[in-house]
């Protein structure tokens, strides 16, 4: 039964900035076998029928974060979604919500590039520290606050489910958010007053309304709505107390 | 980078919304359904000489300041946020009318609370 | 490379009607939406306390037009949506709090959920019996 060869209708929007106005549909009728992923039906097409259809992809094992985009109006990775659970409707892949499109199913990610250098993302010692010192010491239960938020992918799906982040990119965005809160949150870290910095504005935590589609379309569970929305206590208890008791942390 | 102001205005949404949350049903069902019908409840509950004791009494006076009040500031931070989701520029306008108005009428039940004596 | 880069055009899609794309989206708005009602209601006691303030014909204008077939049938809705309100608040809760841990095991966000939606039902419950044992 795996083996048996059907035919699906895929309808890929394309856009070809030297040659498209406007972007478009373009149904491709791709043969696929029950264990073909939407990401091998794409290379199905490139190989196969249209060398001209451009898409980002890498690991083919969803680690790698690099083949995000819209799959039946959902963000996805095209590596761990089935064709088979469309067929024999047709089936219809767009790139990523809420970021320009470059080409075909290429967004434009610089915005969310800049945006993740800005929050820090190292470890920033609490106190110079020198080798001789060794390692730093961690418990179970210091690891597992930040251990979740640690397994981002950087795929972007949670800025195409997030309203916010589309309605005005200026806000950071639920991925970022949720790895400053990651580093805040790390025992070892002592940055959070340079990172709250963003955190207490409107482009950080306050820029989120607790959709909290993010965390349900994370492929890997980090839930970034829990990291944001979590620091808004701690955010609110600071603005009130920071003239009296400055705490300097969203921890 | 901004300190964003939120705080105070989601502190009031959360502590509205909690309320609400944990009695508001109730009272809508008493205030709403219950009195008017007679059903489950006494029509004579809210009879003005039992509503105007309940006002002069600091816990009443209290009691009515904190939902009218909080399930205001509530809807407040919620409209703002929803005018903005609906595409309507966050601006100054939107904010007049948002916090404008639930300011008025905090302002006017605290008036009309002390105005009612003890 | 420059010529690369001047053929570069990317296009930016709208957002218009972005919140009807998804079941998700839906609710959220919904949820939001229950605000207005919340808001409707506070005004509807903020009349009835002006009233109270202007006398016993005043404040009785008031009761009465509570009694209206109109406004019982208007306060079932607003019953329906704070009801719609309660459940939606407790079900994004758990998201504004840290992971509780209980003897060493973390509690999963649902168990939140459904605490807060008891402890919602027992005090609405509990109010709605206070106002049943009053007698004036």
């Amino acid at each position: 039964m795996a083996e048996s060869t059907r035919t699906i209708e895929i309808e890929v929007l394309r856009y070809r900035p030297e040659q498209d106005t406007e972007p478009f549909y373009q149904t491709y009728s791709v043969p696929f076998t029950d264990d073909m992923s939407v990401l091998q039906g794409l290379q199905t097409i490139k190989d196969d029928l249209d060398g001209t259809l451009s898409f980002r992809w890498s690991c083919r094992m969803a680690i790698c974060g690099s083949c995000g985009m819209m799959i039946d109006g959902k963000p996805k990775l095209a590596c761990r979604t089935f064709l088979r659970h469309y067929h024999p409707k047709k089936l219809r892949i767009g790139p990523l919500e809420h970021f320009p499109i470059e080409r075909d199913l290429v967004v434009v990610v610089e915005d969310f590039i800049k945006k993740l250098e800005g929050i820090k993302p190292y470890i920033i010692p609490k106190e110079p520290r020198t080798l001789e010192e060794g390692e730093y010491l961690q418990t179970p239960a210091q690891l597992e606050k930040f251990r979740q938020f640690s397994t981002c992918i950087n795929c972007m799906l949670c800025y195409s489910a997030c309203p916010q982040y589309g309605l005005d990119s200026k806000f950071t965005g639920p991925g970022i958010l949720a790895l400053m809160h990651r580093y805040n949150a790390d025992s070892r870290d002592g940055g959070q007053a340079e990172r709250m910095e963003l955190g207490h504005s409107e482009e950080g935590v306050w820029g989120c309304t607790a959709v909290a589609y993010c965390s349900e379309v994370c492929p890997k569970g980090v839930d970034p709505a829990n990291a944001i929305n979590q620091n808004k206590m701690g955010s609110a208890i600071d603005y009130f107390l920071r003239f009296v008791a400055p705490r300097g942390a969203g921890k | 980078m901004k300190r964003a102001n939120d705080p105070i205005f989601w502190s009031l949404f959360g502590a509205g919304g909690m309320l609400s949350a944990l009695v508001g049903a109730a009272l809508v069902f008493v205030t709403g359904i219950g009195v008017p019908l007679g059903f489950l409840v006494s029509q004579d509950l809210m009879q003005y000489q039992h509503m105007l004791g309940f006002a002069h009494h600091w816990l009443g006076k209290v009691i009515v300041f904190a939902i009218i009040a909080l399930f205001l500031w509530h809807a407040a931070l919620r409209i703002f946020h929803m005018l903005h989701d609906f595409g309507v520029h966050a601006g100054t306008g939107a904010k007049l009318v948002c916090f404008g108005l639930p300011l008025l009428c905090t302002i006017a039940a605290g008036y009309w609370l002390l105005a009612l004596g003890f | 490379m420059s010529a690369q880069m001047d053929k570069r055009r990317p296009y930016v899609r709208s957002m218009a009607g972005w919140w009807t794309r998804d079941p998700y989206f839906i609710r959220y708005m919904a949820m939001e939406a229950t605000s207005v009602l919340v808001a409707v209601y506070a005004v509807i006691l903020l009349v009835g306390l002006a009233r109270l303030s202007q006398g016993e014909a005043a404040y009785n204008g008031w009761l009465d037009a509570l009694k209206s077939p109109l406004s019982v049938g208007f306060h079932v809705l607003i019953l329906l949506v704070f009801a719609y309100h309660t459940w939606s608040w407790f079900k994004i809760m758990p998201k504004t709090l840290p992971t509780i841990t209980l003897g060493g095991t973390p509690l999963p966000q649902p168990a939140i959920t459904w605490t807060g939606v008891v402890v919602a039902v027992v005090l609405n419950l509990l109010v709605l019996a206070i106002l049943m044992g009053v007698k004036p």
